[in-house]
């Protein structure tokens, strides 16, 4: 019931705000917080460690649409614990970055992040495959109108090319989902979209394959991987700020989620076999988007490219087929998911109030707004995975992964650390040093900088203590038997391996003064 | 006759005698509202009737008709459908009400609402034509405009040719087959059944607007008044589409790969050429005409799926993407009816410009019906793409599904692009007028149905099933 209530306190809230847009005013900001908040206490009623086995925190299955055997199932493990927790914190980002960016329509605005944010809940918690992929198009159609009623002057393409790649892509998925559960029912008589059902299905090579490949390319298409990756560009720089922030830090990583949750497990075979195809992608991945960021001009563009070829480690690390590599991918979701959000905020803040984001038109800001430089290179690092802050530690558990199970395409991705530094530094270059530009921006004001410390501090947690986070993910992916649960296998002997991981950054980082938070 | 056909029979009887009891108040008092008032009262009664029916179905009447549940779900959605329509027309028409209009809307029910439960093709042929014959004024209601009368004279000719050849089908399967009832043939190998076959095929298609015979849909859509459109894409295309699903589980044509294959070439045109035709559009009615033909493909795909895979799959995925396809293209051209009227239709694109921030009501149905026509989850469309993916995936047809896919993606665009100019700055250039009366508190229903369908589609679902399995 908990789980319910989880999706459909944004559902209700949102139609509130916006049923209250005449009466509240700017005041409909407000209440989006206060939805947030309460939906924050329920999350944090829900118990983090799992009570029995399996890796499942918690259930709900309600029969929804028998006839086919659809079931309303929703569940929690550590993976998606630590996605939601990821999406509240970046949910209170959205609503608090746009409190001065949107002007017009603002209780439909609210709505629509918070649908955004329920529908992207409701991803991470469905283990019905046709709930899943409800929710995984559902979510499409506030981000549609976010874009498209908010966005910045090539809205319409952008909204409209967004919608298109992801629901193509999906209809394939819900292709695959269907021959999936079709299989199921000529080797078992049982028709069920059940994840719980479908895992564990013994499909003949063939079928897997193709089955497998629907998925993956719904998910590589939101990830985004080359060459599914031009909407993405697009999109996060026609967003509004607050849009963009949830695209990045939440919409992307359904994708990777969905590798991690579908496309591995239901078909471990045909995955293992398509691995070094995947890895590649996510190699091309990291150094093409490298490579495109740093050609561009536009800051969001840059910044959105810059996701491409982190989400490039994801895909890498999915695919090495180790402990390592899947606690990587989580990992770097998790970094990924704070830092883009961080750098989509700073990007907007600066387009809301220079009205550009051409970083021809930028220069020398520090000297105007040296915070706003300081918070800019503190995420500029920890983009470009400095030790000490949470990106490093996935992008390392990545390599680390990869390197066990492909050396020269791990040999490859390692460059993307190179070339991270060249565009991160670059930017900071161009928009905070050299001569001064026409107008320069006003510094960050106190409400901007309190949101950017607490992703600051979410950085820096997961970077110098990423124990808990992994110690959460690891029987989500032991359920889903990606990584082995026995202790005395190669997994067993991880925790150590990566606490003396997490001891290396803090010493990087200059001397930890966090201390242990358990 | 017996009393028991009688009885099963009462919901035809009710729209029947409804349109002859409004024709005969006409003699002593000509007024439209009258006459509205008879027809609303007609096809509730049709509809309060149906649980009567139900009861003592399947009941053979005549051996011309068959009421079965099946043939009570498509009679019953064509009262239903009427009964909306009926509504939009006394808003749209509230300037210069006829009671013509009222009575050939109940003949063509009666006409849609007969085709689902024939059994024999002369029932079939006569249904058919009760049905064309009452659209063609219906269609050019509007007799000032000239799109309307075009239009009506474009669906009168090619309906009648359409009939013609249909009749001539028809006439090559008698002399093949010997019988005009729909009974199962078997193998196709006698070649003038393969032709009749064929031609009654071409004949249906024509009123189906499927690829090569959809020519006449876009013109027919944009001359009729708008809640005329709205019966003629949806009582209209789903009865003839009933009647086709009863005719052939009985036919037995099903076991023909040639057909099938040449079914499967017309589904892929249809889903391919209208969501392509479609995207040239810049006039609602002539966009949601051209979507309509790429939507009986998708209907079409889901029917050839279901035959091959010889299951209650076939009756039960097409009856469902059928009554999805009527409401959401009930609240579709409901929209247009409702923000139009007799002086001048709101159709074109720029007429929506900023509707969403000057009306949100008629946006807000406008978005859900065309997000339900391009199959996004929360509407009933979904449910009904779904089953089409579903049919499709467990029967392995890839090549069918690739074409829905691409048919969907390329549909999406033009549907998004509406609710974009939906959602653009205000523009003042044409004042919406609004209707009043039932017609909006209707629109908000069928919006509901939308969702509701979309979101706990299993009772219908359920019902469906049971009546999928009877009929096979």
């Amino acid at each position: 019931m908990m789980l319910f209530w989880l999706i459909a306190v944004p559902l209700l809230g949102g139609a509130a705000c916006w049923g209250s847009e005449r009466v509240l005013g700017r005041g409909a900001a407000t209440l989006a917080l206060v939805v947030l908040a309460l939906e924050t206490l329920l999350f944090a009623s829900l118990p983090p460690h799992a009570g029995d086995g399996g890796g499942w925190l918690m259930q709900l299955a309600w029969p929804w649409i028998p006839r086919f055997g659809i079931g309303f199932h929703l569940a929690l493990d550590g993976i998606s614990y630590l996605l939601v927790a990821l999406t509240l914190l970046l949910g209170f980002m959205a609503v608090g970055c746009s409190w001065p960016e949107i002007d017009r329509h603002r209780g439909l605005y609210y709505l629509n992040v918070l649908w955004t944010l329920a529908g992207t809940i409701g991803v991470f918690l469905a283990i019905d495959l046709f709930l899943f992929f409800f929710f995984w198009e559902v979510m499409l159609v506030p981000m549609y109108f976010l874009i498209s009623i908010w966005g910045h002057e090539n809205r319409a393409y952008a909204a409209m090319k967004f919608f298109i790649f992801t629901q193509v892509s999906g209809l394939l998925m819900l292709i695959a989902i269907l021959a999936l559960v079709f299989c199921l029912e000529h080797s078992s008589g049982m028709l069920s979209f059940d994840y719980l059902d479908l895992l564990g299905q013994r499909l003949d090579a063939g079928t897997a394959r193709w089955i497998m490949l629907g998925f993956f390319v719904a998910f590589t298409v939101k990830l985004p991987a080359v060459p599914f990756h031009t909407w993405l560009p697009d999109a996060h720089t026609q967003a509004p700020t607050g849009g963009s922030v949830l695209l990045a830090g939440v919409l992307l990583k359904t994708g990777a989620y969905g590798l991690l949750r579908f496309a591995i497990p239901l078909f471990p075979e045909a995955a293992r076999e398509f691995a070094p195809a995947a890895m590649g992608l996510g190699v091309v991945g990291i150094l093409y988007g490298a490579k495109l960021a740093f050609a561009q001009t536009d800051l969001k563009r840059l910044i959105a490219y810059t996701s491409v070829s982190h989400m490039g480690f994801v895909l890498v690390g999915a695919y090495a087929f180790n402990a390592y590599g899947f606690q990587g991918a989580v990992m770097t979701m998790l970094a990924h998911g704070i830092s883009a959000a961080a750098l989509f905020m700073l990007a907007g803040a600066l387009q809301c109030r220079l009205h550009t984001r051409d970083m021809g038109r930028m220069g020398g800001f520090w000297t105007a707004a040296p915070r706003f430089g300081g918070v800019a290179l503190f995420f500029s690092l920890a983009a470009l995975g400095l030790p000490g802050l949470g990106n490093f530690i996935g992008e390392f558990l990545v390599l680390l992964g990869g390197f066990r199970s492909n050396i020269a395409l791990t040999a490859a991705a390692a460059l993307g650390l190179v070339l991270a530094p060249v565009y991160s530094l670059h930017v900071v270059q161009r928009v905070f040093h050299g001569a001064a530009a026409a107008s320069l921006p006003a510094d960050l004001r106190a409400s901007e900088l309190a949101l950017l410390a607490v992703l600051m501090t979410a950085a820096v947690a997961l970077g110098i203590r990423p124990q808990p986070f992994l110690d959460l993910s690891k029987p989500a992916l032991a359920g889903a038997s990606l990584i082995p649960e026995s202790r005395r296998a190669a997994a067993g002997a991880k925790p150590e391996q990566v606490g003396a991981v997490g001891a290396e950054g803090t010493q990087g980082f200059g001397g930890g003064g966090r201390g242990a938070v358990r | 006759m017996t009393a028991t056909a009688l009885l099963a029979l009462l919901p035809v009887i009710a729209v029947a005698g409804a349109s002859v009891v409004a024709m005969l108040a006409i003699a002593f008092r000509r007024h439209g509202g009258l006459a509205y008032a008879v027809t609303l009262l007609g096809l509730a009664l049709s509809l309060a009737l149906l649980p009567l029916s139900l009861s003592r179905e399947p009941v053979a009447v005549t051996g011309l008709l068959r009421i079965d549940a099946y043939a009570l779900l498509f009679g019953g959605a064509a009262a239903g459908a009427a009964l909306f329509v009926a509504v939009l027309c006394h808003a749209y028409f509230r300037q210069r009400e006829r009671e013509e209009i009222y009575i050939l809307l109940l003949t063509a029910t009666l006409g849609g609402m007969l085709l689902a439960a024939s059994t024999h093709f002369a029932m079939l042929f006569l249904g058919l034509e009760i049905l064309s014959v009452s659209l063609f004024p219906l269609i050019a209601f509007r007799s000032r405009h000239r799109a309307s009368l075009e239009a009506g004279i474009k669906y009168l000719i090619l309906s009648g040719i359409s009939s013609a050849l249909l009749l001539f089908g028809i006439g090559l399967v008698y002399s093949a087959t010997g019988t005009l009832w729909l009974a199962e043939t078997g193998s196709i190998t006698d070649p003038v059944l393969l032709v009749g076959t064929l031609m009654v095929i071409a004949g249906l298609g024509f009123k189906l607007s499927l690829v090569p015979f959809h020519m006449w849909t876009p013109d027919v859509y944009e001359g009729a008044p708008a809640p005329i459109a709205a019966f003629i894409a949806t009582v209209s295309k789903a009865s003839v589409f009933a009647m086709l699903v009863r005719l052939w589980s009985s036919h037995g044509a099903h076991h023909d790969h040639r057909l099938l294959a040449l079914l499967s070439v017309i589904a892929a045109a249809s889903i391919l050429f209208g969501n392509l035709l479609a995207l040239l559009q810049s006039n609602l009615k002539r966009m949601l005409g051209y979507s309509s033909v790429a939507h009986m493909g998708y209907a079409l795909a889901a029917f050839i799926s279901g035959s091959v895979l010889e299951t209650a799959m076939l009756p039960e995925s097409v009856t469902f993407y059928l009554l999805a396809y009527i409401v959401t293209n009930l609240a579709a051209f409901g929209t247009v009816s409702v923000l139009s009227g007799t002086a001048g239709e709101c159709d074109r694109f720029e007429h929506y410009r900023g509707l969403f921030w000057k009306s949100p009501g008629p946006a807000i149905a406008l978005t859900a019906s065309l997000l339900s026509l391009a199959g996004i989850p929360l509407t009933i469309g979904f449910i009904g793409k779904f089953y089409v993916f579903a049919t499709g995936t467990d029967a392995g047809l890839w090549a069918l599904l690739a074409a829905v896919v691409v048919g969907s993606g390329i549909g999406l665009y033009f549907y998004l692009r509406v609710i974009w100019t939906l959602l653009e700055p205000v523009a003042d250039e044409f004042p919406a007028e609004s209707a009043g009366g039932a017609a909006k508190p209707a629109l908000a229903l069928l919006v509901l149905l939308v969702l509701a369908g979309g979101l706990f589609p299993e009772p219908v679902l359920k019902v469906i099933r049971e009546i999928a399995k009877s009929l096979t």
